[in-house]
């Protein structure tokens, strides 16, 4: 599939902005995040806003994008953009109650920002997860797998954040644990993909299995066309290899120990540390989600390459 | 609305049979469509650089061609691509703004261009590529077996089929309603063995596809050939030759 970059940026950014908004919500109420909170909760909007506008670079008609929340009962990209637009609710309120210092408010809001995070990006997964003719997005790890690198990477900013706000080792610690677990689900998540059968074959697509092996003659046109160029992205499987190392490490091992040195160290090192966690994490997972899409495969192809 | 309409024993199911026997990959059909949708319903269909090199459009029909099979037994097979309106097509129900619906009435697989966003996930979501982006208006644009031509009370009736069928010249597409088990498409397709597409899938396609016929009975071991003239060295005997043929 087509890594677009208008959409590996948005899951990318908005996902690291409702992982922010989660444990800003779930945290800050509960006193475990040093500070007022505010500039936490504007960098989760600030994430989340600059991603859905750049999703919509994704359209061809921008204009009406409002028309997307409307099929909500089928539509899991529907579902996204309702669930979006609900969390603003209680993430603006949240920051009212910050503002003003409303303790009950705050705790209210933040539990439902928390959960409008995870609704969020569980759509964000769903959507790729419910693609049956994409057999590395149809997959039981690709929402969980949403839901941690969301997680991980909010836990990221959050503790780069606390360590601003001068400590607090909750977040960090948040950030070595969600960072562990979303680096375990994505290995599996890969070692599944790579060792799983093909979904459909060129002999069950063009129904000629019972004559024998088939393979393509002539193509339908020499050039290119939509589907070519939507569907027919392919990554050389030495690039993918690289990449995926590069992942792991500037995505989630790097900086897993980093917050690890910067729970033992504390201070302005910490600050240091955190700060650059950030941002090999956030560097990472974009290189994870080019990947996400790069290592896609769809069945039209079987049409064009057997 | 996007949610599928409900299947009733007995609907209209509208939807094309493909005869892969018959094929000859002339590309009639996939020139026709075009010609017929550029206008009308879906119309405009863009062409970008239609006259240097990168030349791409939209197109409703691929025709593709396979070997299938080894030595004796393999054969070539043209291969027409189109949407299958299926029956319980996932391209509909992923789509966020309802653009995308399956008519209650025929079954027909429709985009409503003044709906569509051009987000692009049905295209992702059909397994068979039925689907492309018209680039110029940022609309998704599909076959819609030519309903401007099947319900058209304009066109003589023997013509109100879709441009596809009416044009191909060894009548390899058959036209009909495959919810009626006694309509010449459905008896087509109990009688050739027609198959679905990926049904692995779970799409539920409405569209045929006629295998191509076993031809082991018919084809006999080529006689010896008989000397040609040109064999004859001799030009006396060559002329003799040529002389008793006659």
């Amino acid at each position: 599939m087509n890594p677009a970059p208008s959409i590996v940026f948005f899951t990318t950014a908005s996902g690291a902005g409702y992982g922010l908004l989660f444990w800003l919500g779930l945290l800050r109420p509960l006193g475990l995040v040093p500070g007022q909170g505010l500039v936490a909760l504007a960098l989760a909007l600030l994430l989340i806003t600059a991603g859905l506008l750049s999703s919509m670079l994704h359209l061809g008609n921008p204009q009406r994008a409002w028309r997307a929340v409307s099929q909500w009962r089928s539509s899991w990209l529907s579902r996204e953009g309702v669930a979006a637009i609900l969390t603003y609710i209680p993430a603006l309120l949240l920051g009212l109650a910050l503002w003003i210092d409303a303790p009950a408010l705050a705790l209210v809001a933040g539990l439902l920002a928390a959960a409008g995070a995870v609704a969020t990006v569980y759509c964000t997964g769903m959507i790729y997860a419910s693609l049956k003719p994409i057999r590395q997005w149809h997959h039981p790890l690709v929402v969980p797998g949403y839901l941690a690198l969301s997680a991980f990477s909010g836990a990221v900013l959050l503790a780069m954040l606390a360590a601003f706000a001068g400590g607090g080792a909750v977040p960090a610690l948040l950030a070595i644990l969600t960072g562990a677990a979303a680096l375990a689900l994505k290995r599996a998540y890969w070692q599944a993909i790579d060792s799983a059968p093909p979904i459909a074959t060129i002999e069950s697509a063009t129904t000629l299995g019972f004559i024998g092996k088939v393979r393509q003659l002539d193509p339908p046109h020499t050039e290119q066309n939509y589907l070519l160029r939507e569907m027919g992205f392919r990554i050389a499987r030495k690039h993918a290899a690289k990449l995926r190392l590069i992942a792991q490490g500037a995505g989630f091992a790097l900086p897993v120990l980093l917050a690890l040195l910067a729970v033992l160290v504390g201070g302005t090192p910490a600050v240091l540390a955190l700060t650059l966690g950030a941002v090999l994490a956030i560097g990472g997972l974009l290189i994870e989600r080019w990947l996400m899409f790069a290592e896609a495969t769809h069945t039209v192809m079987l049409y064009y390459r057997g | 609305m996007t949610c599928l309409p409900e299947i009733t024993p007995g609907q209209k199911k509208l939807g094309l049979v493909i005869d892969l026997d018959t094929c000859v990959g002339c590309q009639a059909c996939a020139t026709n469509c075009k010609e017929w949708n550029a206008s009308g319903h879906s119309g405009p269909l863009p062409d970008t650089k239609p006259y240097s090199a990168g030349a791409e459009g939209v197109w409703f029909n691929r025709v593709h061609s396979y070997e299938a099979g080894e030595g004796e037994r393999g054969r070539t097979v043209n291969f027409p691509r189109s949407c299958l309106h299926c029956e319980t097509p996932d391209c509909v129900t992923v789509c966020p703004t309802g653009a995308s619906y399956k008519r209650i009435e025929d079954g027909i697989v429709l985009v409503d261009h003044d709906l569509c966003i051009g987000c692009g996930l049905c295209a992702w979501a059909c397994p068979y590529g039925a689907r492309e982006m018209d680039e110029d208006e940022g609309v998704m644009k599909k076959c819609t077996l030519c309903i401007d031509r099947i319900y058209n009370t304009n066109i003589p009736e023997a013509q109100r089929q879709p441009a596809c069928v009416l044009t191909c010249p060894t009548s390899a597409r058959h036209f009909g309603d495959l919810g009626d088990p006694e309509s010449k498409v459905s008896k087509l397709v109990a009688e050739r063995g027609g198959q679905p597409l990926m049904p692995e899938l779970g799409y539920k396609p409405v569209n045929s596809y006629l295998p191509p016929r076993n031809r082991s009975s018919v084809a006999a071991k080529p006689e010896e050939a008989a000397p040609t003239p040109m064999d004859i060295k001799n030009p006396l005997l060559r002329w003799m030759d040529k002389v008793l043929t006659r």
